[in-house]
């Protein structure tokens, strides 16, 4: 269970040229219903946001908007580049379920499982 | 902290002596209290949020990327020409029976300094945090503002 959600293969970084993206960071967290993924993209909006699944595996895209000062630069720490990390998804995740919400430029994803999957008890019988 | 293989004293030849020792050496400094403060303290695993300076005719406008905070518990403040912003970014995420399986953003207090390069209007200082990024406009005193003198040639 622990492999099937893991971050960018080898093959997605090799499609995205590391000029184009940076990877978000991101925190999962796995509880008993699903996972929970939380991802940073300071600057991004609803507009800007798409995410897209292709198969099993979840593309989170954030696109900054021009937000450039008519003004001379004195210091420069932030990145102009758009975010993107793609993640491989547990089977057991339930896709036509999945949310997404945008607040303050921190993305989370609600992923749940499918009902099928749940740990269960099993009552044994006499 | 040994990394190497071990072997037999017997075995190891003379001129490995000085080797060894280094390496004592270098274990020792890497269990020294020195190393238990960058292993622990935040220097090395603090929030540094990135920021951004402008300048224009009128104003120093700061950007600050503070994704997934409150506004609440943002802190700007000016003392001495410097600008503060400072904070503490909390976890919303309370599950009891939440696996954290990726940690990489930073929970906690942090705090950057910026010194201005002019002269401000403390008074007049607006700040506005919108999708995670925090924008603090700074007018200019009138004194720091550039002033065109028009010099009439005869």
């Amino acid at each position: 269970m622990k492999q099937t959600l893991e971050k960018d293969t080898p093959k997605n970084a090799e499609r995205t040229p590391a000029t184009e993206f940076v990877k978000p960071e991101v925190n999962i967290y796995e509880t008993k219903d699903g996972y929970l993924l939380e991802a940073e993209m300071p600057g991004v909006d609803k507009d800007g946001l798409e995410i897209t699944l292709e198969g099993n595996e979840l593309t989170i895209t954030g696109r900054r908007p021009d937000e450039s000062v008519d003004g001379e630069l004195l210091f420069r720490e932030r990145s102009r580049v758009n975010f993107q990390r793609t993640f491989e998804l547990d089977p057991a995740i339930d896709t036509a379920r999945i949310n997404a919400k945008i607040n303050q430029g921190l993305l989370t994803l609600t992923l749940p499982k499918s009902e099928q999957v749940k740990p269960r008890r099993i009552a044994v019988s006499e | 902290m040994n990394l190497i293989r071990y072997q037999r004293p017997d075995l190891v030849w003379p001129t490995f002596g000085r080797l060894s020792s280094l390496r004592d050496e270098l274990d020792r400094l890497f269990e020294s209290p020195l190393a238990e403060l960058t292993r622990s303290s935040q220097l090395l695993s603090g929030w540094t949020p990135a920021l951004d300076v402008y300048e224009d005719k009128e104003n120093f406008i700061v950007k600050a990327e503070l994704p997934g905070m409150k506004k609440e518990d943002v802190e700007v403040s000016l003392h001495d020409g410097a600008l503060s912003i400072s904070g503490e970014r909390k976890s919303e995420t309370k599950h009891e029976d939440a696996e954290a399986y990726r940690a990489e953003r930073f929970f906690g207090r942090f705090q950057r300094t910026v010194t201005l390069p002019a002269p401000v209007a403390a008074d007049k200082v607006k700040a506005q945090y919108k999708d995670g990024v925090l924008t603090v406009t700074l007018p200019k005193t009138e004194e720091a503002k550039p002033k065109q003198i028009d010099v009439s040639i005869s």
